[in-house]
């Protein structure tokens, strides 16, 4: 048919050929005749001028380089061989002395070196007897439809209505349905199972509360030492975290939540919307460390700009204008922190965030 | 057959001095045949032949690479501690002794620094899982461009692609298990993203870390999924992948003497088990010779995993880098809250977009194979240039990939090239936007314009470099016609129509033929039609 129309020579033979003859192509007789959709039907195609003439190799014309091959092949597995008793020897000669870390350095590159001779000797050495040595004339075989003969298709579709006819499903309608209907319901429980992956607990008010309270002291993270406001000068910037977070066993997560910056800027630079002038102490102002977008820590604080930028996204936050978002994917603020001192010039929060910190979630709202 | 002669037969194949001269081998090969009649295996496979081609092997280093990782990864679990449960750093990195952390990344460094070889291990398995990755992509893109993927070879596209998917989980589970500062942070952008899924993204947020970000439970459900039903699922999935390999019979380039009936190239026994088995050796080895060379994922710099600090320029494994750049090119704003619930929009459309991207890649076979309406099978494979939309289809979603790829870097970009990050990031939103458009028309040109070189390099030859002065005076350059090999790989290609809509048997246009047939106009309308034989023969009457 037209699709095969390559007008080369057909035996009706389908064992494979060793040795692709010059100037031959070999192909079925019989493809099935499928639609070729849109596709042109060429009908005054270009003859397949079958197989180009093959040009042998040196090593098959001159038998020296035939044995030159031979041998470098055989280097090549030496060197294999060499390379892992190298490795196994660089293991025992170059051990790991506890703290000297240019013995690690020497035992990863020698160790490392070693089993890389070991494997490439191999590699090479197979690839290249193949390519040198190994018969090079290509061979042809023939491909047949993927879909299965006429008599076996027959034969499965008998195998399916004997099934039909002998169990009754497709007759036995209150059988069948009744059974889909069984085995829709038996994942269910296992769905139910899944609840305990985490505690009985509920994650929306978990996310709207955090460790600060009133009068908790902002300590310096990582050492919880309180900080005065005293010691906070212009222009400087503290990570902070609230005391007694260090002793707590949950410490990771109540940190993922309550971490802050602190920051003094000039009061005048500050545009403090109404309700909370009382909220920042002096120019000395607490924002949630973590980002409105996704939640990593915004802990990079350009102090001429007064602005927050997050490492991750690039989304940037303005301090003086109450963090607000100036570029970026997220969209809300940081949350601010409520600070005043207390008696002994400490810096604590006055309240919790006034709404909850981090990524956004569903069941937020604004 | 009688009784008689079986026997006969039998004893004359058993007893005697022909039993005794048998060869091991031979003794070995019969006791396992005659317990699994492995033979007819051995005759169906054995002398099967493979074409041979330089990007057949981009399939082979993943499945190499993925050997390397399953030895290598087997070798860290008899070492990793897949806990979180705090301790206190005694090992002998000094930055980080007495500095609490997880149990998971002490162990991580206990290989890194104190098991002789852990060090290489761990390398050879992160710069392993690297080259798995990357060789997929690669694979998928020699597939798609060079049409691979057409009847009858649909479903193996899929499970390809499903390959990509478990090698992308795999890696992203396997980055975050050390526990380290990096990864956490990794981890943290996952909880947020998945909190910004409406209805059900909280919740599934705190069942996934078992509690609030991060918990203690994390990296033991993660191991799990890394080491167990990751790669169980991987496993089965390449193996079903081969086994259609084997049942299609690999693709073949256009090439003289090759049919879309035959398969040409070399046999399994010796050929292939040489070089393919040779191939496995050199990638593994390669891979060694980096590990020995260059760090990789230096966890001891990063620290543990702590909720605040973080460092400039920080950026994930970069096979994640689409995704995280899609993330950073939403422009500020886009959230709102509607009757008490919050819509992350800054979140739902860059998992929509990318949802829609990988969506187009798992389905594309579908869809060209419905506008094509083509049901023969197709062994031979295009070269790119001739089946022009689609090599621009192609063109464009790299360049969009590229692109989100690119937006991972940008903090990098600015820094480097010293540019403000605004910039950078405004530049590619729009090459996102723009230049997969761009990319499509070049290439659908470029492709056109070489299709039509091509012709004319088989109608009337090469341009050979030698001028020849007339006697007349006009100076011409001499074309060198192709030999008729060579011109066969230039003329021999499928040919598509845009469809003539008619109306059915009931007198009718439908929508969907309406739609099929605006799509093959799309894809078709833009052609150049191959050499015929006809043409051939004119002009070689011309020139004699």
């Amino acid at each position: 048919m037209a699709q095969h129309d390559d007008g080369v020579t057909a035996p009706d033979d389908d064992a494979v050929h060793t040795g692709a003859r010059t100037g031959t192509a070999i192909q079925v007789a019989a493809e099935r005749d499928e639609s070729p959709g849109i596709g042109v039907v060429q009908t005054d195609k270009v003859i397949n001028p079958g197989f180009p003439p093959h040009n042998p190799r040196q090593t098959d014309l001159v038998p020296a380089k035939d044995k030159r091959a031979e041998r470098q092949v055989a280097i090549l597995f030496f060197l294999s061989i060499i390379g892992s008793i190298f490795a196994l020897a660089a293991y025992i000669a170059f051990p790991i002395n506890p703290g000297d870390f240019g013995s690690i350095r020497t035992n990863n590159l020698l160790l490392g070196l070693g089993i890389t001779l070991g494997l490439l000797g191999i590699g090479l050495g197979a690839v290249h007897w193949a390519k040198q040595l190994m018969r090079e004339d290509e061979s042809v075989e023939l491909r047949h439809g993927t879909r299965g003969t006429e008599a076996t298709r027959e034969k499965a579709v008998e195998v399916f209505t004997l099934g039909n006819e002998e169990s009754g499903i497709g007759r036995r309608t209150l059988i069948r349905n009744s059974l889909i209907g069984a085995l829709v319901l038996t994942p269910v429980p296992a769905i139910a199972l899944f609840r305990d992956l985490a505690p009985i607990a509920d994650p929306v008010y978990l996310l709207q509360h955090t460790m600060w309270k009133t009068g908790t002291r902002l300590t310096h993270d990582p050492t919880g030492v309180p900080i005065k406001a005293s010691d906070v000068t212009l222009g400087s910037a503290f990570h902070v975290i609230p005391e007694g977070l260090l002793q707590r066993s949950d410490a990771l997560e109540q940190k993922a939540k309550a971490a802050v910056l602190l920051m003094r800027l000039k009061p005048e630079d500050l545009h403090v919307s109404a309700g909370k002038e009382s909220w920042n102490y002096d120019g000395i102002v607490a924002y949630s460390q973590i980002c409105t977008h996704v939640g990593c820590p915004v802990a990079l604080y350009e102090q001429q700009t007064h602005h927050l930028l997050c490492p991750c996204h690039q989304s940037q936050f303005d301090i003086t204008q109450e963090a607000k978002v100036i570029f970026g994917p997220a969209r809300r603020p940081l949350p601010q922190l409520p600070i005043t001192v207390d008696s002994n010039g400490y810096l604590v929060a006055r309240s919790d965030f006034h709404e909850p910190v981090g990524p956004d979630f569903w069941e937020r709202e604004l | 057959m009688t009784s008689t002669q079986s026997a006969s037969t039998s004893a004359a194949g058993r007893g005697g001095e022909v039993a005794k001269r048998r060869s091991a081998t031979a003794i070995a090969a019969n006791y396992i045949d005659e317990r699994t009649s492995i033979s007819g295996l051995v005759k169906e496979l054995g002398r099967k032949i493979f074409p041979d081609h330089w990007s057949f092997m981009l399939g082979e280093v993943a499945l190499y690479s993925f050997v390397v990782i399953l030895l290598t990864g087997t070798f860290l679990t008899f070492f990793f501690q897949a806990s979180m449960a705090p301790v206190t750093y005694s090992g002998p990195f000094v930055p980080l002794k007495g500095v609490e952390m997880s149990a998971a990344m002490d162990s991580a460094l206990k290989i890194s620094f104190e098991v002789r070889g852990g060090l290489l291990i761990r390398q050879i398995h992160h710069w392993a899982a690297l080259l798995f990755i990357a060789s997929i992509g690669l694979h998928m893109l020699r597939i798609f461009f060079t049409g691979a993927f057409r009847k009858p070879r649909e479903l193996n596209w899929t499970i390809g692609f499903l390959l990509f998917i478990l090698a992308l989980a795999e890696g992203f589970t396997g980055y975050s298990l050390p526990d380290d500062l990096l990864s956490g942070n990794g981890l943290r952008i996952i909880d947020g993203m998945v909190k910004g899924i409406p209805f059900v993204g909280t919740w599934i947020s705190y069942l996934i870390f078992g509690g609030e970000f991060p918990g203690e439970q994390i990296v033991g459900r993660l191991y799990t999924l890394h080491i167990l039903l990751l790669p169980a699922i991987l496993v089965a999935m390449i193996a079903l992948h081969l086994v259609f390999v084997v049942v299609h019979k690999h693709t073949q380039y256009a090439g003289a003497g090759k049919t879309n009936q035959n398969v040409i190239g070399y046999p399994v026994l010796p050929v292939y088990a040489a070089k393919a088995g040779g191939f496995f050796f050199i990638v593994f080895g390669v891979i060694a010779l980096i590990a020995s060379f260059f760090t990789i994922n230096p966890i001891w710099n990063y620290g543990p995993y702590d909720p605040s600090p973080v460092s400039a320029g920080t950026q994930p494994d970069w096979y994640i880098g689409f995704a995280d750049g899609a993330l950073r090119l939403i422009p500020p704003g886009l959230e709102s809250v509607i009757w008490g619930h919050t819509y992350s929009w800054n979140i739902l459309i860059p998992i929509v977009v990318l949802g829609l991207f990988i969506s187009t890649v798992a389905l594309y076979p579908l869809v060209e194979g419905w506008v094509t309406g083509d049901k023969r099978e197709h062994h031979i494979l295009d070269r790119p240039r001739n089946a022009p939309t689609r090599t621009a289809i192609g063109a464009a979603g790299v360049t969009f990939y590229a692109a989100l790829w690119a937006a991972a870097s940008s903090d990098l970009i600015a820094t480097h090239f010293q540019l403000s990050i605004e910039a950078v990031i405004h530049a590619i939103q729009a090459a996102a936007i723009l230049g997969p458009f761009i990319a499509y028309f070049i290439a659908k040109r470029v492709c056109l314009a070489l299709q039509k070189k091509d012709r004319e390099i088989a109608l009337h030859g090469f341009e050979s470099g030698r001028i020849v002065r007339l006697p007349g005076g006009e100076y011409i350059e001499v074309h060198q016609p192709v030999d008729e090999y060579e011109r066969w790989r230039l003329v021999s290609f499928n040919e598509y129509k845009p469809l003539m809509i008619r109306p059915n048997a009931k007198g009718k246009i439908t929508g969907t033929q309406r739609v099929r047939a605006r799509m093959s106009r799309w894809f078709f309308e833009d052609r150049i039609a191959p050499v015929t034989r006809s043409e051939l023969e004119r002009q070689s009457h011309d020139h004699h």
